[in-house]
């Protein structure tokens, strides 16, 4: 028999309409904030070390895109699985990861996570359980799913978090595995960050179906749109889907819908969109801002927020100090871990 | 002190471009964020965000300079408090040492009836060429972009043929991916150059499906690592209706996009594919390498009725080359070309590889050695009578791709050289292939898992014992 269901899409779309997420502590709020500018500032960084001729290839930057993994990671318990595409940076910083580690992979050196052989999209830390940094569109959708089949099959209450694009959500692979995970009651919540562009191609260009919640309706998969640039509202609808999931319920789809301030890549000459476009998304609901604004309101100093954007700024320059120092990856590397 | 604003590097291949527009002038006040300035490299026009905050100093490269290269000056930023009297000691952000690279250490019974004799398996019939047509002389050339060539041929074929159209990720509004399809949107309308979402498997169905139906689709991947998610397509669908129909039914098709490794993408962004499809009965693979083969290759896979894998390449598109001013200017399929004549070992190649041979033919002659240099252009049908008559002459061989050994082009080559020319061997046929590994990120990596020249002119010696 099938679990009940909360028949959510349709009421979630108004929930979001009624009033604002539960408010977070002061301790979450610093949290968040420490945890995205952490995020933000990385990638300023990488963007300009892109353009020096340190980083090469691709190169996809999060800038905007911070209260999704910074919201979700607060809803994990050590030992859940993170996995995504090639936009990986953010989550690898939020499942925790040393961003010294991750610049340096992203400059090719030994010190990187994956010694300098996989770079920006190839990343993995199998002690913090963050499964990938993939760069084929919607690879990780089953790969996410496979990591659910795991915990089921061990009985453990992991929850595996498979993070996609609204692009990737077209691909074939993600409705097979969203058929498997319902079918076998897999604890996954597909996470689709809805950034309205793949490349160049806006979400109404792409989809029939643009509210991705209502993507899995046809398996009586649950699915929620969530306000993604509103850190509270992230974890808020985070805390149902893994709840539901760790219950042994089966899957859920959160859709978050947020933006990226950047182009797809450092290549991309981003004409599909208007300056203005981004500028009102970046001045009306900057997530960062957003938590800035309330903790002043709040009574925290002007003072205190700059000793965060200082101790920030400080761990930012020492990864990309160590990337740009720490040698190439020894030649005899080259061999190495095809097998073992 | 006053920080430096280098010519930033804007893709992967990036290694030049022109300083287009500067939208600050000197002394105006810039924030972090701000567009400066405007680059245009081949691909685009790229805006330029100031990382820095400040007083635009001095702007070093002025505007509508061409050809810049990464890593220039091309202004300075003064800090709050800095004056034009600062700008001497602008510092240049730390250069990237290069780390010390050195090569790596491196009989079963069956109860089926034996066949009666008259059913003996036939031999495989013989692919028969047609014979490159002549470039009349005094042909007018065009110089163009091996990126231009291939628009050119879509749009000629789009022209010629309404059944012709186009269909991929990014081709029409964003104009390509790698800008190949520039402007077809705009003079063929959506009905005819369509974008697809992101769905590989589904849309070269589509593609096939139309191409049943009697339409003449040329499916773009953006590039042939995402062609794997269209596999069975490909390989299941396209390559073998005709036969199980009997004949009835085929497709004409062409899959084309960038194969082979770009710049520091890695592992599931560089891989080469020529052997995989060149596996495969029923499909015919085209990998050219001068501008006029791209430009005549693919008209002539367009108007071919079987399904054509079309690999194309990524370095290359940038480069330029002569293409005859024809109306209708066609390389027929399954050909090679002698690119450089040479008695001494005959160098096989095609695509990029041929960047490696034919520097490498460059290095030999200068210590004597004569390279005789043939672009393979068609992969399938392999065009085994131009690679044997090379050997009965030079007796040596040397084959050159990026693609791994085992089950490779190069081992295909040598098989046939072995069947058809052993008696005129002299030593045994030498291959340059890239290194047995996924393709690492890193640069110095990077570099020793792809052929290298030397390698070729190494391989090349040894054959001759030199
Ligand atoms: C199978 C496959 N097809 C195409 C690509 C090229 N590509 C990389 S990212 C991308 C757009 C994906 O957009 P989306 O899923 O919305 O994620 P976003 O980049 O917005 O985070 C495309 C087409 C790829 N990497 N893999
Ligand atoms: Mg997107």
């Amino acid at each position: 028999m099938a679990a009940p269901k909360k028949s959510v899409t349709k009421e979630a779309g108004q929930e979001k309409g009624n009033g604002s997420p539960p408010e977070f502590t002061r301790e979450q709020e610093l949290r968040a904030l420490r945890d995205m500018l952490l995020i933000r500032r990385f990638e300023e960084k990488a963007g300009q070390l892109y353009g020096m001729g340190a980083i090469g290839g691709f190169c996809h930057l999060y800038i905007g895109q911070e209260a999704v993994v910074v919201g979700m990671q607060m809803t994990l318990k050590k030992g859940d699985q993170v996995i995504t595409g090639y936009r990986d940076h953010g989550h690898m910083l939020a499942c925790g990861m040393d961003p010294k580690g991750v610049m340096a992979e992203l400059t090719g050196r030994r010190g990187g996570y994956s010694k300098g052989k996989g770079g920006s999209m190839h990343m993995f830390s199998v002690a913090e359980h963050f499964y990938g940094g993939h760069g084929i569109v919607g690879a990780q959708v089953s790969l996410g799913t496979g990591l659910a089949f795991a915990n089921r099959y061990r009985e453990n209450d992991f929850v595996s978090l498979a993070y996609f694009g609204d692009g990737a959500a077209n691909q074939g692979q993600v409705y097979e595995s969203f058929n498997m995970a319902e079918l076998w009651k897999l604890p996954v919540v597909y996470i689709i960050e809805n950034n309205r562009y793949a490349m160049g191609t806006s979400v109404t260009r792409s989809s029939a179906q643009t509210d991705f919640s209502k993507r899995g309706l046809s398996f009586n998969i649950p699915g929620q749109q969530v306000d993604g640039m509103d850190v509270r509202a992230v974890k808020a609808a985070g805390d149902e889907a893994v709840a539901w999931c760790r219950a042994g319920k089966g899957p859920y789809i959160l859709e978050m819908q947020t933006y990226r301030y950047r182009g797809h890549s450092m290549s991309d000459p981003a004409k599909y969109r208007t300056r203005e476009e981004v500028e009102k998304v970046r001045h009306d609901q900057d997530p960062i801002e957003q938590v800035r604004n309330r903790l002043l309101a709040g009574g925290v100093s002007e003072q205190d927020l700059k000793s965060i954007d200082g101790e920030v700024r400080d761990i930012i320059n020492g990864a990309a100090d160590f990337a740009q120092h720490d040698p190439e990856p020894d030649p005899s590397e080259l061999y190495t871990d095809v097998y073992r | 002190m006053p920080i430096q604003v280098l010519m930033p590097a804007l893709s992967p291949t990036m290694e030049k471009g022109n300083l287009a527009k500067w939208l600050k002038k000197e002394g105006e006040l810039i924030k972090s964020g701000d567009v400066i300035a405007e680059i245009e490299t081949d691909k685009a026009t790229m805006e330029v965000e100031a990382t820095d905050e400040g007083t635009l100093g001095k702007i070093l490269i002025p505007e509508g300079t061409a050809d810049v290269a990464v890593n220039t000056p091309i202004a300075t930023i003064l800090a709050d408090g800095e004056s034009a009297s600062d700008l001497a000691k602008a510092a240049s952000p730390a250069k990237q040492e290069k780390a010390a690279e050195s090569a790596p250490p491196a009989a079963a019974k069956t109860e089926a009836p034996a066949p009666k004799a008259e059913e003996k398996t036939p031999a495989a019939p013989k692919a028969v060429s047609e014979p490159e047509p002549e470039v009349p002389a005094g042909t007018e050339m065009m110089t163009q972009t091996i990126r231009e060539a291939l628009r050119d041929a879509m749009a000629e074929e789009m022209r010629r043929d309404p059944d012709v159209f186009l269909i991929g990720e990014e081709v029409a509004e964003y104009q390509g991916a790698y800008k190949v399809s520039q402007g077809l949107l705009q003079e063929f309308g959506a009905r005819r150059v369509i974008d697809t979402p992101i769905t590989e498997h589904g849309f070269a169905g589509i593609g096939i499906g139309a191409a049943m139906a009697g339409l003449k689709p040329v499916v773009e991947f953006m590039t042939f690592n995402f062609a794997m998610q269209a596999m069975d397509q490909l390989i299941n669908s396209a390559a073998k209706t005709l036969y199980m129909s009997g004949g009835q039914m085929g497709c004409s098709i062409v899959f084309r996009g960038p194969n082979g490794a770009a710049a520091r993408v890695a592992a599931q962004h560089s891989q080469d594919y020529s052997s995989w499809y060149s596996h495969i009965p029923g499909l015919k693979v085209v990998a050219p390498f001068s501008a006029a083969d791209y430009k005549g290759l693919l008209k002539a896979a367009i108007r071919d009725p079987n399904p054509v894998i079309f690999l194309e390449n990524e370095v290359l598109y940038g480069h330029s080359g002569e293409v005859p001013k024809l109306d209708d200017y066609i390389v027929p399929i399954g050909k090679a070309r002698v690119a450089r004549k040479g008695q001494h070992v005959t160098i096989i190649s095609w695509s990029n590889g041929m960047t490696y041979s034919l520097k490498a033919a460059d290095e030999l002659a200068k210590e004597g050695i004569e390279a005789e240099v043939v672009d393979l252009r068609t992969l399938r049908p392999m065009d085994t009578e131009t690679i044997v008559a090379s050997i009965q002459k030079t007796g040596r061989a040397v084959t050159v791709e990026e693609g791994w050994q085992q089950s490779g082009v190069g081992a295909e080559i040598a098989a046939r050289i072995m069947e058809h020319a052993f008696d005129y061997l002299d030593a045994p046929v030498a291959r340059v292939s890239g290194k047995d590994v996924p393709m690492p990120y890193a640069a110095n990596l990077e570099k020793m898992a792809l052929p290298s020249v030397a390698e070729v002119v190494e391989a090349a010696k040894a054959v001759c014992y030199r």
